[in-house]
């Protein structure tokens, strides 16, 4: 059975540029636009891992990250955020949350499929 | 010594013209490859070398305007094309000619020289000739298999919380390279204690990579913080110290700072290995002593193949001399063979001892002195490529040659008999098999036809096949054809099976054109004959509209083989044993049981068998219990029966005389320990006889 991944990201394009690979390479997805609406989508569902943009209106990524992590059964889930190179403490707040990785946009799908190929197999 | 070295020349022109030759017909495909470009350049510069060292300059001359052309190609000024590697071809053949004319002491003609010289010098600009022999030979081939490291790799215990999964990294880690693996479990609490949600474990890691150490940090980068990663290079080709041996374990273990200096030197003053004491005394636990072994081995492992690579050159050896020595071996696994028989006769121990140290040692002379005698069959394979382009050529067909399991290895005597048939089942391939572009594209084909040659070892065989991707047999032409020849009755129905194998039969040939390449009703019997002649066999695949399969089966080798030696009566045969699955007893009862059928029931399966004290017409009456030897055939399982078994039987074969050639069912022969004689048993064929014989009974 193929894997699911989540994406969150306000971006239309960059959910676009996401689905587009990952689809492409195999995975099933779900999609939710900001940190709050994932809450609402993932509802106990079932997924292999999470990729999340940081900057979101209503829930924004780190937060959706520390509240995922305190679900019991997405204690273990790999999460990846999607950061941009600026932001260095954003990544140390991200992993402080619980994040598994982190990918710089803007990325080329061969990169984000390497990352999430070493979180997931 | 002059005539000694142009000798060597000659062989040495040789392997370089097909070196060439690969390179440029490789180039066509590929014009833009540089390792291609590189070969060439360097067997015209070799060659050109070599004729200029024994004194034939005008061949020498001649190989500098081509090489000038190439060294152009190699430093990018100028692209191969197909002009270029026609000309080369060309020029190929031309010195070919222009050698063969030195070594008889002529000269050769210098107007087609004169013409090829002047096509080479038009390629080059027209300021100056640049200087070829300048040109560095030969890549940088240093670092070849890499650098060793040793990785510790020791997450932080509450690593899964962050959806981590160390695994994969290892995983990762094994993507760079060889990795060996070694886990730490020291720090795993008791299982009371032990939170399933926490990490542990870690790992010692022996990497061996061309990565560097930036590109393995890379695979831990998100786990970075989180972890505790020591990578350090621990073997780096030909910069460190090359001697073989590599740390002792103490040396490894201090060095990670698993163990103390002090402590060490205590503990070597034992006599013990130093990894058992340390073990033993509870200062170094298991995994690690295990992990410092590992990196010991796998460097010495890795110094010695290095070792190894330097000093393995290989040495030229007139190939009579290695027939010579097969003989020899041959001869002498004979004499072992009788030795041995004396020696069980006497029960002597102490010569039984000798004995056997004796047979043991002269099986390994045999088997290296067969492995000497394998080349790879890719060598024969390259050297179709020409053929393949040229039939192509004259017939207006596009074919392209793909070629399989060429490292595959055969006796070199065998590779050398099968050319003939291989050219013969080639051309019929690229002649009948394979359409013309027009009228593949019109059944819907690529306009380019494929020919496949493709090598393997199936069990004690190597399988060489030879298959088209073209129109197929075709079998009612076939049957009509053999009909008209008297091969087969007009009422008969064959399957399209037994149409296709009527190719093999003299004097079938149903090509409408007999064309200048094949199709004059001579060759598939004759080289079902030279198959038959190397002990092989040959069977035809087709699939109309999609192409046919010849399928060649061989032996390793020709000189000697396992079998079982049995008796029947006073007479005993030998069964190859590659064939032979098992052996079972054959009662009254049984042979009552079949109503004088000849068939056996082992486990449930129905097996007919073959008598060979009927087959052979021996006197005298078989023993109450008769074996059965059962082999698995092509045609499925059959038993032989035979009086007794007695074993097995390193066989050097001897062919019988030109009298005997043609009896079906024996093979060769073999001299016993005892000085006795042994017929050696085709088993397919001994079956087939049979059946025929069977077959008549019944009408």
């Amino acid at each position: 059975m193929s894997k699911r991944i989540m994406i969150v990201d306000d971006s239309v394009t960059v959910r676009q540029v996401l689905r587009l690979t990952l689809t492409n390479a195999g995975y099933d997805l779900l999609e939710a636009c900001d940190g709050e609406d994932a809450l609402n989508v993932i509802a106990g569902q079932e997924i292999d891992m999470m990729i999340t943009d940081l900057n979101m209106p209503k829930l924004d990524g780190i937060e959706l990250i520390r509240q995922v992590r305190k679900c019991k059964e997405y204690r273990f889930l790999p999460i990846v955020m999607l950061t941009t190179e600026s932001a260095d403490d954003k990544k140390q707040e991200g992993k402080a949350a619980g994040a598994s990785g982190w990918i710089v946009k803007p990325f080329k799908p061969e990169q984000l499929l390497k990352v999430v190929n070493l979180i997931i197999g | 010594m002059s005539h000694s070295v142009t000798e060597t020349f000659r062989e040495e022109s040789l392997e370089l013209f097909s070196e060439l030759e690969t390179a440029l017909l490789a180039l066509e495909e590929q014009p833009d490859n540089e390792a291609l470009v590189d070969q060439a350049f360097r067997a015209l510069h070799t060659l050109k070398g070599s004729s200029g060292l024994v004194g034939f300059e005008d061949v020498a001359a001649f190989c500098h305007e081509a090489e000038a052309v190439f060294e152009l190609a190699r430093s990018g000024q100028r692209r191969v094309d197909k002009e270029l590697v026609s000309l080369s071809l060309s020029a190929l053949d031309h010195l070919k000619e222009m050698l063969s004319a030195c070594f008889e002491g002529a000269v050769a003609e210098t107007e087609q020289t004169e013409r090829l010289v002047a096509a080479f010098r038009a390629f080059l600009p027209d300021e100056e000739t640049p200087d070829a022999s300048t040109a560095p030979l030969g890549g940088d081939e240093l670092n070849r298999e890499g650098t060793i490291y040793r990785i510790r790799f020791r997450p932080g215990p509450q690593i899964f919380r962050r959806g981590v999964r160390p695994q994969l990294l290892l995983q990762e880690l094994a993507h760079l390279g060889e990795a060996i693996l070694v886990a730490q479990m020291d720090a795993v609490p008791a299982l009371d204690e032990l939170d399933p949600e926490e990490c542990w474990v870690y790992w010692d890691i022996i990497l061996t990579t061309r990565a560097d150490e930036n590109e393995i940090r890379d695979v831990f980068i998100f786990v970075e913080d989180d972890c505790e990663l020591t990578i350090q290079v621990i073997d780096d080709t030909g910069l460190l110290d090359d001697a073989e041996d590599y740390k002792l374990l103490g040396e490894i273990l201090v060095e990670k700072g698993d163990l103390p200096q002090d402590a060490l030197e205590q503990f070597l003053s034992d006599k013990k290995k130093l990894g058992e004491t340390l073990v033993e005394a509870g200062v170094v636990n298991l995994d690690k002593v295990e992990a410092a072994l590992v990196e010991q081995r796998r460097v010495q492992q890795l110094r010695r193949q290095r070792h190894v690579a330097k000093v393995t050159e290989s040495i030229r050896v007139k190939s009579e001399r290695l027939d010579k020595l097969v003989n020899l071996v041959g001869e002498m696994v004979t004499v072992q063979a009788r030795l041995s028989q004396l020696s069980s006769a006497r029960s002597d121990g102490e010569l039984m001892a000798v004995t056997e140290e004796v047979e043991r040692m002269v099986w390994d002379l045999r088997d290296l002195v067969l492995t000497i005698r394998m080349v790879p069959v890719g060598g024969m394979f390259s050297s179709f490529k020409r053929l393949v382009r040229d039939l192509g050529a004259d017939l207006g067909k596009d074919v392209m040659l793909v070629t399989e399991g060429g490292e595959t290895e055969l006796d070199k005597t065998l590779v050398d008999r099968l050319n003939d048939p291989m050219v013969h089942l080639i051309r019929n391939a690229i002649d009948h098999g394979i359409e013309t572009s027009a009228e593949r594209e019109a059944s819907g084909k690529s306009s380019k036809g494929i020919l496949t040659l493709s090598a393997a070892h199936v069990g004690a065989n190597v399988v060489l096949v030879v298959e088209d991707d073209g129109a197929g047999l075709d079998v009612a032409r076939i049957r009509e054809a053999a009909v008209q020849k008297g091969l087969l009755s007009a009422t008969a129905e064959p399957t399209d099976r037994e149409i296709s194998a009527l190719l093999f039969e003299p004097g079938l040939s149903t090509a409408n054109i007999v064309s200048n390449v094949s199709g004059r009703g001579v060759g598939m019997d004759v080289v079902r004959q030279s198959i038959d002649a190397l002990r092989g066999s040959i069977e035809i695949e087709s699939t109309p509209g999609q192409g046919t399969r010849f399928i060649i089966k061989l032996p390793l080798t020709l000189a000697i083989i396992d079998g079982l030696l049995v008796n029947i009566g006073s007479d005993q045969f030998i069964l190859p044993l590659s064939a032979i699955e098992e052996c079972v007893e054959l009662t009254a009862k049984e042979k009552a049981l079949a109503h004088g059928r000849n068939l056996i029931r082992v486990r449930g399966e129905t097996i007919p068998y073959v008598r060979l004290r009927n087959e052979f017409a021996l006197s005298g009456e078989a023993p109450e219990i008769e074996q059965v030897v059962i082999a698995h055939l092509d045609r499925g399982r059959v038993g032989f029966v035979v009086d007794h078994v007695v074993g097995e039987h390193q066989t050097v074969i001897k062919n019988l005389g030109r009298m005997y050639q043609d009896i079906a069912g024996v093979s060769g022969a073999t001299i016993l320990g005892d000085g006795r004689v042994a017929l050696i048993i085709d088993l397919t064929q001994l079956a087939d006889v049979a059946e025929k014989t069977e077959a008549k009974h019944c009408h």
